[in-house]
């Protein structure tokens, strides 16, 4: 479902002297339906720096990405708008949305985008915002008033109301108590289960093995000359 | 709970066909020696936001009033679902203005009229497109101010007694009511108090969605891009210097000068 060859990328500061720092060369990394492939490697090897690639926030300097039948490097912007709407879903680890917006709506949102009816939308937002522990009280407020962890899981339930066939997770667990990271772990062994192709970041041990099939070394990519934490 | 009232009739899904609705190739007006912008090219598809970002003198605006028809450009080719909109006669150019297009004007006192009722504001649109029936003007005039959130109670009021973000509401409504498949927005969240821009920004990302519509929105508002435009372009100096998927522009950006804009930026 998702296929990584020979993939490079570099940043070009030009208000910094127009340095080019080479930050990842030959990157490859292939995942199939229903299997989940966790990234490793310290802070600033270029764990986030591959997933924002592959989600098409960050432009690579070569080689290609399929996801699906779509080569996200070289894709045109409105093929990639559909990509995200319809194929590949990313849960970051930060919720960015219009303020004001009911958290319901929020999390309905994706669904929304593909045409889903209204109610449809609204009561697959509220069984996950349920199973996420959010109570209902809340779901017709802004998230951008609520705590750090709420806002997670939010961003978790928005991420998850779609079934994409491909799923980018960065950090799902960070910041959730034992109770939360149960449910979002057995979100992912649904979504696995059902045959997405998951690529994750988790810093928390326990859950990379429980739902990891995989653990890709992000370092093998890392330019030599590159020490860590140079990557943006 | 008070969610938004969102009508799930007029939801057309997403299908999106393959035909840009808007085609710009080498667009440019000059002012004498000055350039107002150069050599502009663009495809929009149906139900797509294009942000044109720059600062003061970037000829954002300049461009937005050449593709909207109120500037007339030196040079290039606009096609509008297939047809020529230069060659056309000003006759063909003011009815696809009053039918198909719509112009959101930064300073709603330039896109309404103040001295006529709210409710009047709207039903105008409609008559200029050929409706008669005073009973359905009125209906849809109320159905729309109920979808910008102006209380039914104010349809007779004039827009000099709205709030700033009563008016702008209103001139959306004015904007939208004849079914538009273009909007053209200038700065339309500017000088409006944050909470009301946030409330705005909302409406408009629902509209898009269920009406399908393309939108063509100039700001210097990189955040109102973030959370509406699908696609952002660069403007310095007349011409673009990048464009792309909208967070990527603003999160990889390749072009110093865009480096510089978004550096520039403000966190809060």
């Amino acid at each position: 479902m998702i296929r990584i060859e020979n993939l490079s990328k570099s940043f070009t500061m030009h208000n910094q002297g127009s340095a080019t720092i080479p930050v990842m060369v030959g990157a490859r990394l292939t995942i199939a339906p229903g299997e989940c492939v966790g990234l490793t490697g310290q802070s600033g090897a270029g764990k986030s720096t591959l997933m924002r690639m592959v989600w098409g926030n960050y432009l690579a300097a070569g080689g290609s990405i399929m996801v699906g039948e779509t080569d996200v490097a070289t894709a045109q912007p409105r093929q990639i708008i559909a990509l995200r709407r319809e194929t590949l879903g990313y849960v970051s680890q930060f919720l960015r949305v219009v303020p004001r917006v009911p958290t319901l709506d929020v999390v309905a949102e994706p669904l929304l985008a593909l045409g889903t009816p209204l109610t449809e939308a609204r009561d697959r937002a509220a069984t996950l915002l349920a199973r996420l522990n959010i109570p209902e009280r809340l779901w017709s407020l802004s998230p951008t008033t609520f705590s750090g962890g709420e806002q997670q899981r939010v961003n978790i339930a928005r991420g998850f109301a779609h079934a994409y066939p491909a799923l980018l997770l960065d950090e799902p667990t960070a910041s959730l108590d034992a109770a939360n990271r149960e449910v979002v772990l057995s979100l992912i062994d649904e979504a696995k289960a059902r045959g997405a192709a998951i690529l994750g970041i988790f810093h928390d041990e326990g859950a990379r093995s429980r739902v990891c099939d995989r653990l890709v070394d992000v370092t093998g990519f890392t330019p030599p000359n590159i020490k860590a934490g140079a990557a943006a | 709970m008070t969610l938004h009232p969102r009508n799930p009739e007029i939801s057309h899904g997403t299908a999106t066909p393959d035909q840009p609705l808007l085609k710009v190739e080498g667009l440019t007006k000059r002012y004498g020696p000055r350039i107002g912008c150069l050599d502009v090219s663009f495809d929009l598809y149906p139900g797509e936001v294009l942000g044109i970002v720059g600062e003061s003198g970037s000829g954002k605006s300049t461009l937005l009033s050449c593709l909207a028809g109120h500037q007339r450009a030196d040079l290039g080719r606009i096609a509008y679902d297939g047809r020529d909109v230069l060659a056309m006669s000003e006759t063909e150019r003011r009815r696809l203005g009053r039918t198909d297009w719509a112009y959101v004007h930064q300073n709603p006192r330039d896109g309404l009229r103040m001295g006529v009722s709210a409710g009047g504001n709207v039903g105008e649109r409609l008559m200029a497109v050929g409706a008669r029936h005073y009973g359905d003007i009125r209906g849809k005039a109320a159905d729309w101010l109920g979808r910008v959130e102006i209380a039914g109670d104010r349809i007779d009021d004039r827009p000099s007694a709205f709030s700033g973000g009563m008016q702008q509401r209103l001139q959306i409504a004015r904007n939208l009511v004849t079914s538009p498949r273009l909007v053209f927005m200038d700065e339309p969240t500017g000088g409006l108090d944050v909470s009301v821009q946030a409330r705005l920004l909302d409406l408009l990302r629902g509209l898009v969605r269920d009406l399908g519509l393309s939108v063509i929105i100039v700001t210097h508002d990189l955040a109102v891009v973030r959370l509406l435009a699908h696609r952002l372009m660069v403007m310095k100096s007349g011409r673009v210097v990048e464009q792309g998927l909208t967070d990527q522009v603003l999160d990889d950006p390749q072009h110093a000068y865009t480096q510089l804009l978004v550096s520039s930026v403000l966190q809060v």
